[in-house]
């Protein structure tokens, strides 16, 4: 399929004729693939775990101008509808206006394996921006059979191609009237390095914003359909408990209830969710619960149950070991789990909010033994995820409900049921252990994580022959994604580490990581935060203290420098500033990717000082906001975010990587200020006692 | 207690027929279709169920219709005028103050309570006065910086 020419892979022997003042736009690339296309249902939607390769599963330009895109990816609030529109506009190009994306719905837009990983940006970006090159370049090919000139005398610009020497413009959608372009997607049209970027690489604001602060856009949580009651589910009385007997007499005599019981699953359907409510707690059940592993046993269990836990092995009389925990938290996205099922015959269509829509749908198929082209899952802008949502319990539930009782039903997690059924991130223990020379040079290296997870555990500077490993053990409770998942965790430990070593050398411990470090966009992230944060420079106040910590994730570097405040009085850690640089490439849209650092920076910061989801034999012991605390506007430091644009190197995804440096610089800090080190996350769930 | 079957919202009277106990939010999202104002909680700890019920702010998830009586309700579809957006809708904007924005309803709801109550509020008054309401994507600093936005565009918020 490969052909010399740098613009158009397909074959142009089959390009149609004229006709008129438009185009029929039907060419193919060889006969057998013509009629295969002819018989697809639009190319999208159905088939395998694969992205298919025809252009219309992706992009088609309506009658009007127009341009639909289809992409798989879930807006969970990473602004990626806007930054992903930029890049067809800039590619294209077209006016952003003229550009709408469908996302997350399985029945429109090509099959992906979901939101996470910061995926978006690295990879999805580039398959829109090969896609909308594509479409221009089957553009210009029309236009130019139709006006009879040279393609290379042709332009692309704005919504239309334009024939500069006879003064001749014709708009995309008078050219496609419509139809679908019939080509596939091409690697090899040519493609706007992000050094002439114009509409990518801009402060675009969140291209529906303004559905957002008029309260008209409906998450899944706000559908309605016609005839819709409202569901809820009885949960048993603590993990892996057993039904033993019920009576639902008093709930199933309710006007507006229906009760749903399928062996341990217990629910029941209401006109309305207040109802719902009533006859839940109307519900006599009866449960046989068993021992299980308690918050105080945690950490021993977790060393106990490890896989291939082999004792610390670095040796040397200067050898520093420490062992560092994490506890379990909570992601608490706030629109809990929710889900719209509607059964029509044997068809299913579930709206719910997720990061993975075509899990879901599996997820579905599975439980309700359907197959999965009578599914379609559709995921509206959804209220966050943090890597909580994906799963598709609620949609599960909803569509078992809308089935047994032939309507359909909305199903919205309570903040309780959030906090105890869906999952957690990993809690860890990492044992360290490392030598360094007087002068600062680290010769050896060990790093062993027990549960939370690899991501992060090679540390990212000149350690000769360090030894990583991760330890997957047993988790007493049900664990799952997190944004950057265990780079958070591992980080946490080597930077705390890292400081202690550098105190225990008497060096600096900016100092003492550069040593360490030749990668020059290491060094650059750490050389602007220090001196916009102004790192030993400015004369500490008395209960002050400053912190540091590098880091990379996803291809991101990172360097986060706070300062806190400490109440000795009161014990309270108040962090005051808190200064980052990241550089992960070409930034796509500076704003949005600010605002991410910002955001990972406050929600960092919970699970630096005080998240901790606490739990005894079976059962969350703190599964609200009141006893689950979350950092709030009188958390927030004065943040101030450096981005170190590199518009020569490929855009590196970064909803995840500015999350890992906080806690670190803040438990660094905290030492700065009162010599008190601190190894296990949250820092601080009880204050200070200096 | 009898049905709730009037409630005053956004300038209009709504007619329902709503148990007094349910929640207000309820009411308004399952019965009137005015689903911007979000259920987050249900416990009254995240501010996502804002709403002014005569200008003054209150948890709609933990506010039984039954009480509202003849107080004028405004939630945020009701802050446009003219299809004009208030001050404080276009500070968000401009301001980027939101991701995910599932909190944004209550979080204008509260600022535009703070800014007809308290015109120039400080840093630390919006702070005091915010507290109650969770943005869990973080994006206090610009919401800060948002109302304090309205408050010097409308000379405190009276437009």
């Amino acid at each position: 399929m490969k052909t010399t020419s740098a613009i158009a892979p397909w074959n142009r022997r089959r390009f149609l004729q004229t006709f008129g003042g438009g185009l029929a736009v039907l060419w193919f690339l060889d006969d057998a693939h013509a009629q295969a296309e002819s018989g697809r249902r639009g190319g999208r939607g159905g088939g395998g775990q694969r992205r298919p390769p025809e252009l219309a599963a992706w992009l088609q330009i309506a009658a009007d101008g127009t341009v639909t895109i289809f992409t798989g990816k879930a807006e969970c609030g990473q602004n990626i509808r806007t930054s992903l529109t930029q890049v067809v506009a800039e590619e294209l190009p077209a006016p952003l206006a003229a550009i709408k994306l469908v996302m997350g719905d399985t029945a429109l837009t090509p099959w992906d394996a979901g939101t996470f990983g910061s995926r978006t940006t690295p990879d999805m970006a580039p398959q829109l921006r090969k896609v909308a090159a594509t479409a221009r370049e089957a553009l210009v090919d029309l236009a130019a059979a139709a006006w009879q000139v040279d393609r290379v005398s042709l332009l692309a610009a704005d919504g239309k191609i334009v024939h500069a020497a006879s003064h001749r413009s014709v708009g995309f959608g008078e050219l496609t009237k419509g139809e679908k372009l019939l080509v596939n997607v091409s690697d090899s049209a040519p493609t706007k390095p992000a050094t002439a970027w114009k509409i990518a690489g801009t402060s675009l604001l969140k291209i529906n914003g303004r559905d957002f602060v008029t309260g008209a856009h409906a998450y899944a949580s706000d559908i309605a359909r016609p005839g819709m009651w409202h569901g809820r589910v009885l949960r048993p009385a603590a993990f892996e408990a057993t039904l033993v007997a019920l009576d639902a007499s008093a709930a199933a005599a309710m006007p507006g209830v229906k009760v749903v019981h399928e062996g341990n699953f217990i629910a029941v359907v209401a006109l309305t969710e207040h109802l719902a409510a009533q006859a839940i707690a109307a519900l006599r059940a009866e449960w046989k619960t068993t021992p299980q592993i308690s918050e105080r046993e945690l950490f021993a269990h977790l060393r106990a149950t490890a896989r291939g836990a082999p004792p610390v092995t670095v040796e040397s009389a200067a050898t520093l070991r420490q062992t560092y925990t994490v506890a379990y938290i909570a992601h608490t996205p706030l629109e809990p789990r929710a889900a719209v099922a509607e059964w029509q015959g044997d068809a299913l269509t579930v709206w719910t909010g997720s990061q993975r829509p075509f899990g879901v749908r599996t997820e579905l198929a599975a439980a309700l033994h359907v197959s999965e082209e009578k599914i379609r899952v559709i995921v509206p802008d959804t209220g966050s995820g943090y890597g909580g949502k994906h799963t598709g319990e609620a949609a599960v539930e909803a569509a078992r409900l809308a089935r047994a009782v032939g309507r359909p039903v909305k199903l919205v997690w309570t903040r309780e049921e959030e906090f105890t059924w869906a999952y957690v991130r990993p809690a860890g223990v990492i044992d360290l252990a490392s030598t360094a020379t007087a002068d600062g040079l680290v010769t050896a290296w060990e790093h062993h994580n027990y549960n939370s997870g690899s991501a992060g555990l090679r540390a990212p500077y000149e350690f000769p022959g360090q030894r990583t490993e991760y330890h997957p053990a047993r988790s007493p409770l049900k664990q799952g994604s997190y944004r950057a998942l265990a780079a958070t965790a591992n980080h946490f430990a080597r930077e705390t580490h890292l400081d202690e070593q550098a105190r225990a050398l008497r060096l600096d411990p900016l100092e003492f990581r550069l040593k360490n470090l030749r990668e020059s966009r290491a060094r650059a992230v750490l050389a602007a935060a220090a001196k916009r944060f102004g790192w030993n420079q400015t004369p500490r106040a008395p209960d002050r203290g400053c912190g540091l910590a590098y880091g990379l994730d996803k291809g991101g570097h990172l360097a986060t420098f706070a300062e806190v405040a400490i109440d000795r009085a009161t014990g309270k850690v108040s962090v005051v500033r808190v200064v980052q640089a990241f550089e992960c490439g070409a930034v796509l849209n500076p704003a949005h990717l600010k605002n991410q650092n910002e955001g990972a920076i406050v929600q960092g910061l919970g699970a630096a000082l005080f998240e901790a989801v606490r739990f005894e034999n079976g059962r969350i012991l703190n599964p609200h906001f009141a006893g689950y605390r979350v950092p709030r506007f009188s958390d927030t430091p004065v943040i101030d975010v450096l981005l170190l644009n590199r518009p020569d190197l490929p855009s590196a995804g970064a909803g995840e990587a500015p999350i890992i440096g906080i806690a670190p610089a803040v438990g660094n800090a905290i030492f700065d200020a009162t010599g008190v080190r601190l190894r296990s996350l949250p820092l601080v769930p009880n204050g200070l006692k200096v | 207690m009898s049905n709730v079957t009037l409630l005053h919202v956004n300038g209009s009277a709504r007619a329902c027929d709503a148990d007094a106990a349910r929640p207000l939010l309820s009411v308004l999202r399952d019965d009137l279709a005015l689903t911007g104002t979000k259920f987050g909680c249900g416990e009254g700890q995240c501010g996502a169920c804002t709403v002014l019920v005569d200008g003054v702010p209150v948890r709609s998830c933990l506010t039984p219709c039954g009480s509202i009586g003849p107080q004028k309700i405004t939630t945020i579809e009701g802050l446009a005028r003219d299809g004009h957006l208030h001050a404080l809708q276009e500070a968000f904007l401009a301001n980027g103050a939101m991701q995910c924005a599932y909190c944004t309803s209550g979080m204008i709801m509260s600022g535009v309570a703070l800014l007809a109550k308290n015109p120039h509020p400080s840093d630390e008054e919006i702070v005091r006065f915010m507290d109650g309401n969770i943005c869990r994507c973080g994006v206090y600093q610009r919401i800060l910086a948002a109302i304090k936005h309205a408050a010097a565009a409308t000379n405190g918020g009276a437009k």
